[in-house]
């Protein structure tokens, strides 16, 4: 579990987060959502400890992150796994080497002991064939799906996500979407996910955090978020028709 | 002010570079890699403009002796100097600014454009150490192919002088050997050292810690190759000053 309590983080005296306060709790998605600008980025690269909030603390399993020594930092570091918007592969390296990266630089396992462990987690993304080509030689969706094998090959406790489904195809997306949903479950991890899908928030959101401004406007489960009055939330999740007439129909069935 | 933050932060990238040592086994594929893309590969075009270099020395000499009370093997020795003292060390140095130094930064650069240094340190990996001591290490190389150059330019200047007629293979070769000082050729190799440290490190602190796009990744090999280049003539000078004056 993630506890995160009244973090402040400003760049150049420009107040980004402003004493946001939540908990993610293992096993689930966890998703951030908010329009742009309103400090999801950096609130997720504080939780991966890219950025050190100037106040507050976020604790993992009960670690205080900020009163950590510098080995136990990096010791935390190794049990998340990060899948990040662009995808983030190495391109000098092919599928199999940049699945292999981490496990090459934080293991002492053998070669065949790595291909092994490398071979399953691209067998569970469902990318078996692709162990020799290099990123440039495969599709987006195949690219997220290298990522988040990277992301889970260490066993990681947490698993981080920033916009895993921008520029995929809406069936890829909800591949993508399921995917993360299932490793969440089958590994019990606590997942993160940054999002402006709402397509993600009304599949596989099972605790959303919606920001404004730097600060939580509003948490809730995907069945709550179709029944809040919080207006920022209606404003940003029901801006589309199609969203409106599901949100209609969902209430109605309700009654 | 932003020159003196510059030149902290760069300082502090420096310390970074070398603590948490990445992996034995992964950092030796590193620097031979580094090694073969940034040493090896820039042996042409070091020689090809060295050997015609050293030609252009050995010609301007030649044809600026007007007086014949100036002894023939001037033209050796002057391309000797020439070569061994500035070319070889110095102007060679502002060529693999321009070629090693973009290369680093655009690397680098493309690297932070598209999350991969954030892809490293989030996994617990000391970027710094990984990305730009492989070519420390490797550009510690870089004497040899100064020596190399050194060599080429001194030949390609024998070869205008005699082949252009503008001396005598005999003359050349006396004036090589004319009065010829053993420390020059220690003062060259520690420059190069010096330059060879400014090549790896400038370069990949601009590709390091840029901002922005594909746009900002022009810039900074841009900016990158101006400030590699002012900094070795900078350092040539005080170190001139310091081992010869």
């Amino acid at each position: 579990m993630i506890k995160v309590d009244n973090i402040h983080k400003s760049f150049d005296g420009t107040h980004i987060l402003k004493g946001v306060e939540t908990e993610f709790e293992k096993g689930k998605t966890n998703l951030i959502i908010g329009q742009s600008g309103s400090g999801k980025t950096v609130f997720l690269k504080c939780l991966l400890g890219l950025f050190m909030p100037e106040e507050g603390t976020i604790s993992y399993d009960g670690k205080i992150y900020r009163d950590l020594t510098l080995e136990e930092k990096r010791n935390l570091r190794q049990e998340m796994g990060m899948v990040f918007q662009g995808s983030a592969l190495f391109d000098s390296m092919t599928v199999s080497g940049n699945v292999m990266f981490p496990l090459e630089m934080f293991t002492k396992q053998g070669k065949s002991e790595m291909q092994d462990r490398v071979d399953t987690v691209l067998k569970r993304v469902n990318l078996v064939d692709a162990h020799h080509k290099y990123p440039s030689e495969i599709s987006g969706g195949m690219q997220k799906r290298v990522a988040i094998a990277r992301a889970i090959v260490m066993n990681p406790k947490y698993l981080f996500c920033d916009e895993p489904n921008s520029g995929l195809d809406p069936r890829t997306s909800i591949i993508i979407d399921n995917l993360i949903k299932e490793i969440t479950e089958e590994y019990n991890i606590t997942t993160v996910i940054n999002t402006h899908d709402m397509n993600s928030v009304m599949e596989i959101g099972e605790k959303i955090v919606f920001l404004k401004n730097g600060h939580k406007e509003w948490e809730g489960t995907k069945h709550e978020i179709f029944k809040t009055d919080n207006k920022a939330v209606t404003d940003f999740v029901y801006s589309s028709d199609l969203f409106k007439k599901v949100r209609q129909m969902y209430i109605e069935e309700r009654n | 002010m932003n020159y003196l933050a510059s030149i902290g932060s760069y300082a502090i990238m420096i310390k970074e570079v070398f603590k948490k040592p990445t992996k034995w086994s992964i950092m030796k594929s590193l620097i031979l890699k580094e090694i073969d893309e940034l040493i090896y590969g820039s042996l042409g075009i070091l020689i090809f403009i060295s050997f015609f270099i050293g030609g252009v020395v050995a010609i301007q000499t030649a044809l600026n002796i007007t007086s014949e009370l100036i002894p023939k093997n001037l033209v050796g020795f002057a391309t000797r100097q020439s070569i061994i003292l500035e070319f070889a060390p110095t102007f060679c140095s502002i060529i693999m600014a321009g070629k090693v130094g973009s290369y680093i930064t655009s690397s680098i650069g493309t690297m932070r454009v598209t999350e991969q240094i954030d892809a490293l340190e989030v996994m617990g990996v000391n970027a710094l150490n990984y990305l730009v001591f492989p070519k420390i290490v490797a550009l510690m190389l870089y004497p040899f192919i100064i020596a190399i150059a050194m060599y080429v330019g001194i030949f390609g200047g024998w070869f205008a002088g005699v082949f252009g007629g503008f001396s005598t293979s005999a003359d050349f070769i006396e004036g090589i050997q004319l009065d010829f000082i053993p420390f020059h050729i220690t003062y060259s190799f520690l420059k190069t050292m010096v330059f060879a440290f400014v090549l790896a490190t400038i370069p990949s602190y601009h590709g390091f810690y840029m901002k922005g796009g594909a746009l900002e990744v022009g810039k900074a090999s841009t900016t990158s190759f101006v400030w590699t280049s002012v900094v070795i003539i900078i350092i040539n000078y005080i170190l001139t000053q310091l081992l010869l004056g």
